[in-house]
């Protein structure tokens, strides 16, 4: 019989989180609602993991009909959809072998989507060239990030291989490195000044590498999760810097650029790099990673994303192409997710009034929310106590911070915020009824 | 690692070179997308830029794509999709109810009533349930517990992760995992990239690709002098050599594994695509348990299925699972915990499988359309497999066992010694030069026998046989006429 002795030793090394009692106990309490005992709440509201559906948020009209007339083209006759969806859609079959969803698409994503989103990451990026041939399409950017780490992880060198990552971090991404084989080596933000990441820091975490692992890459998230801290350009600089000068391969998790409130502004690590010039915009290695799952789109179950590559070696990315061979190909429903949320309705086409009006519902409910200075991303992390109590006695599901890595002696939980607004108001007047009672409680 | 001081600031070598790059991506290949496919993508880009060829269009036999050669979806699959994508169209009196009712019950199972939320990592529990209740009818009875399904990202994640899961240990006792040769080379790749240790077991051409048990012993007693074998692997119906194991055969692998503590995976993709006569598929599963509870509660295996193949064809959707039998609880723990990684499979490839696992009822509106969109599909599957077998037998220099299953043939060609001695000259397989030739000669695009593993000496392609029967037959009748150029040729 395999026994616990005879698996893997890089998956018994993944850390269990918390969250999956927690989550445990949240299906009792949702079944025990079920069968009518009584709580102090009618309904547990999941905040856990960032999910705009999940918690309500209404997918976008527009995707969703290009979506269901490229899976039933029968749709597309008549009048009933309108002309842009149609044409899309159209567009999108051509592409497709077959004309149909159903076929393998190439092994970097169809081609036409993925020169669709080269065309977005130039125009994003105020025209720094971007070539299809460095993009690949994925199962979601963890997918693809798993992927590029199995490149970078060496399990048979000497040492074994170190990534810096954020502390806190998200938890799939310290998961996946630990899966590998590679060591998590932790850089602290600094939640005193907004959640901000400190070169000093840096350098901190890489010396205390010395004798423990190699360290070969440098994983960063921008905006931020959990924290939603957005990185100014000229901290951004400091860490391509720090990257070129320690020999360091660039993580850049940028898939919630489209989070963005009050006054920060999102700029691509790929552009700073760019505008830093030459010997840097030529020699730093950068992955940069973006996705369908967050935003106003927020299509986390259709599993969209893409890497795009930076001054890789050609002769390292012919097998990096091989690796994703072997995936066959990212589904289609994803890839189509993506080149909407690329390529979105124009002023003038039929649906863009209603696309705009949906996306920016959902920015505005975050308008009255201030708990703490959240700049972007999709989650909130304030300090607080014993998450368990928080789900049986308010039920409200929210991730331990402890799953994230935080500071010795300080606790945190996070909650996604991209919510409808009578949702959120919810979920805080229960947080913060949690938070006085137990005060009161425990004084 | 050269540096120079340019304005103060060093140049360097790459930080991810092919020395520093982990070693085991390194090895990795995979044919059926390799080198011969991507001249060919070029080829078809030179065809749209207007360059004169031999032919007007590359056809991709190299890979099981149904749609891409024109085989329609299932319409019943695809209104339900449609429905859960775009809810509006409940409304719409178009679509039939058992659809809608279908739709209405995956929307409800998911996140905000929407296919755009995560789902669990282990998949959409009351999709997991129809897939226990499908496995339990198609077994005859045999229990199925929805707690030992995991739904993944086509049946490729599924596998992959369970050899994540079973690979460890240092040198000597580096996990070994036996797979036929020829076999499918998701396998070979996923344990090159693992730095697992490839046992291989041939499967035998003489015997219409069938598999002995003493074939699989010799293999492992040689394995044992420099690994720990831990895992077997066996792809019913085959791929890409189609044979469908006799039962008596399936008996046969359960008390190996059993008898040398093997862990069984069972890729059952082509389950339905079933064409010689007196050929069944039979699970293993089901085999096991008829084998008593001797083997049935103590034999580790999973068994693996997906949406790519069978009637549906749909491999965009990325559907599939796995059904494990008799682990360690300690062991599913830690399985849970490693697909929990890539966050949850492609919903919309969930409710495909849904629709797979749970079709219309023949009390149900769209019973009769599904049933007749089935058959047809499937028998025109089991025409196109004797066609080929018929044709490439008449062939002198190739002979092609019967296609008992699955969508390929793996025809065995002979080739003069010039052409052999020619392609070593090159470093190249001499089955890739050929196929390359014909590629260039009639843009017909398979795969080399090299990339699925083949006996010393011996030399295949492997064609799919999805085109259209009409277009099937000229290519079969391009391949013969290639073949006997080549021959004459190299002579």
């Amino acid at each position: 019989m395999s026994v616990l002795q005879e698996i893997s030793s890089n998956v018994k090394n993944m850390k269990t989180l918390e969250y999956s009692l927690l989550a445990r106990w949240t299906k009792q309490i949702k079944e025990d609602l079920r069968q009518g005992v009584k709580k102090p709440f009618k309904e547990v509201i999941d905040v856990s993991w960032g999910d705009p559906h999940r918690g309500g948020v209404k997918p976008l009209t527009f995707v969703r009909q290009v979506l269901a007339a490229c899976l039933y083209p029968q749709l597309m006759n008549g009048e009933k959809l309108p002309v842009d969806v149609r044409q899309r859609a159209q567009k999108l079959l051509d592409g497709c072998a077959g004309w149909s969803v159903g076929s393998y698409s190439a092994t970097g994503g169809l081609p036409e989507i993925v020169q669709r989103v080269s065309e977005f990451i130039s125009r994003r990026d105020g025209g720094v060239p971007s070539n299809p041939e460095n993009i690949f399409l994925c199962c979601g950017s963890q997918w693809a990030l798993t992927r590029i780490l199995n490149v970078l992880v060496n399990a048979e060198a000497p040492y074994p291989t170190g990534v810096l990552t954020p502390a806190p971090c998200y938890s799939t991404t310290t998961l996946s490195i630990e899966g590998l084989g590679g060591v998590v080596v932790p850089y602290y933000l600094s939640e005193e000044r907004g959640w901000e990441l400190q070169v000093e820091e840096l350098h901190r975490a890489l010396e205390s590498c010395k004798g423990a692992c190699h360290p070969i890459a440098l994983y960063v998230i921008n905006p931020g999760n959990p924290a939603g801290q957005v990185q100014s350009r000229k901290s951004m600089q400091e860490v391509i810097r720090f990257a070129s000068e320690k020999r360091l391969f660039l993580l850049a998790d940028e898939v919630y650029q489209g989070c963005i409130y009050g006054e920060k502004e999102f700029v691509s690590y790929k552009r700073v790099l760019s505008e830093m010039g030459p010997p840097l915009s030529d020699t730093v290695e950068l992955a940069s990673f973006h996705s369908a799952s967050k935003g106003f789109m927020g299509e986390c179950g259709l599993r969209g994303g893409y890497v795009e590559l930076v001054n890789l070696d050609p002769a390292v990315k012919k097998h990096i192409y091989t690796l994703f061979c072997a995936d066959s190909s990212p589904p289609v429903l994803g890839q189509i997710a993506l080149d909407l949320m690329t390529n979105p309705p124009q002023p003038g086409d039929p649906s863009y009034l209603l696309y705009y009006q949906k996306a920016c519902e959902v920015i505005n409910s975050l308008q009255g929310f201030s708990c703490q200075a959240v700049e972007g991303g999709a989650f909130a992390f304030p300090r607080i106590h014993l998450p368990a109590k928080l789900v049986s006695l308010s039920g409200v599901l929210a991730s331990p911070g402890s799953d994230y890595g935080q500071e010795e002696g300080t606790f945190h939980i996070r909650f996604c915020i991209l919510l409808p607004h009578d949702v959120l108001g919810e979920l805080l007047r229960r947080l913060s009824d949690f938070h006085t009672q137990f005060m009161k409680d425990f004084s | 690692m050269t540096s120079l001081a340019v304005n103060g600031v060093t140049c360097r070598g790459k930080v991810l070179t092919l020395d520093s790059m982990n070693p085991n991506v390194r090895r990795v290949e995979y044919a059926v997308r390799g080198p011969i496919v991507q001249r060919a993508v070029q080829i078809e880009k030179e065809l749209r830029e207007g360059v004169k060829k031999p032919f007007t269009e590359v056809i991709k036999a190299n890979i099981g794509d149904a749609h891409a050669m024109g085989q329609k979806p299932i319409t019943f699959f695809r209104q339900v999709l449609a429905l859960c994508s775009y809810p509006d169209l409940l409304e719409d009196n178009k679509f039939p109810e058992d659809a809608k009712k279908r739709a209405r019950r995956i929307l409800d199972a998911c996140g905000g009533h929407s296919i755009g939320a995560y789902s669990a990592s282990q998949g959409i529990e009351c999709i997991r349930q129809d897939v226990a209740r499908y496995i339990e009818k198609r077994d005859g009875g045999i229990p199925s517990n929805p707690d030992n399904i995991y739904l993944s990202t086509g049946a490729s994640d599924a596998i992959v992760t369970m050899l994540k899961l079973l690979v460890c240990g240092e040198g000597r006792d580096r996990t070994g995992v036996m797979i036929s040769i020829p076999q499918y080379p998701l396998y070979s790749a996923a344990l090159a990239d693992l730095g697992a240790v490839q046992i291989n077991y041939y499967l035998d051409e003489d015997k219409c690709w069938g598999l002995d048990v003493t074939e699989l012993r010799r293999a492992l007693n040689a394995a044992k002098q420099h690994c720990k074998p831990r895992v077997l692997c066996i792809i019913n119906p085959g791929n890409p050599t189609g044979q469908v194991q006799s039962r008596e055969c399936i008996e046969d692998v359960i008390r190996f594994a059993k008898e040398e503590n093997l862990f069984l995976m069972a890729d059952e993709v082509y389950q339905d695509n079933v064409y010689a006569k007196g050929c069944k598929f039979h699970s293993f599963k089901k085999v096991l348990f008829e084998m008593g509870p001797e083997y049935s509660s103590s034999l580790e295996m999973a068994s693996f299925h997906s949406t790519s193949k069978c009637y549906m064809g749909e491999c965009g959707f990325r559907g599939g699972y796995m059904e494990v039998l008799n682990m360690d609880p300690e062991v599913k723990a830690q399985l849970t915990k490693l697909v929990s990684v890539r966050l949850c499979p492609p919903v919309s490839g969930q409710a495909m499988l849904d629709l797979v696992v749970n079709p219309p009822l023949p009390d149900e509106p769209s019973y009769a359309s599904y049933v007749k969109e089935r058959t047809a599909v499937l028998a025109a599957l089991a025409e196109k497999s004797h066609l080929t077998e018929e044709m490439f037998n008449t062939v002198p220099g190739i002979t092609c066992n019967p296609v008992q299953g699955a969508m390929y043939t793996f025809p065995r060609i002979t080739l003069p010694q010039k052409a052999i001695a020619k392609a070593q000259e090159e470093g190249q397989a001499p089955d890739m030069l050929y196929c390359m030739k014909l590629l260039e000669e009639e843009g017909i695009c398979l795969v080399p026998g090299s990339g699925f593993g083949q006996k010393e000496g011996t030399f295949h392609f492997r064609m799919t046989i999805l085109p259209p029967t009409e277009k099937l037959k000229v290519v079969l009748q391009k391949i013969r006429d290639f073949h006997l150029r080549f021959t004459q040729e190299f002579s």
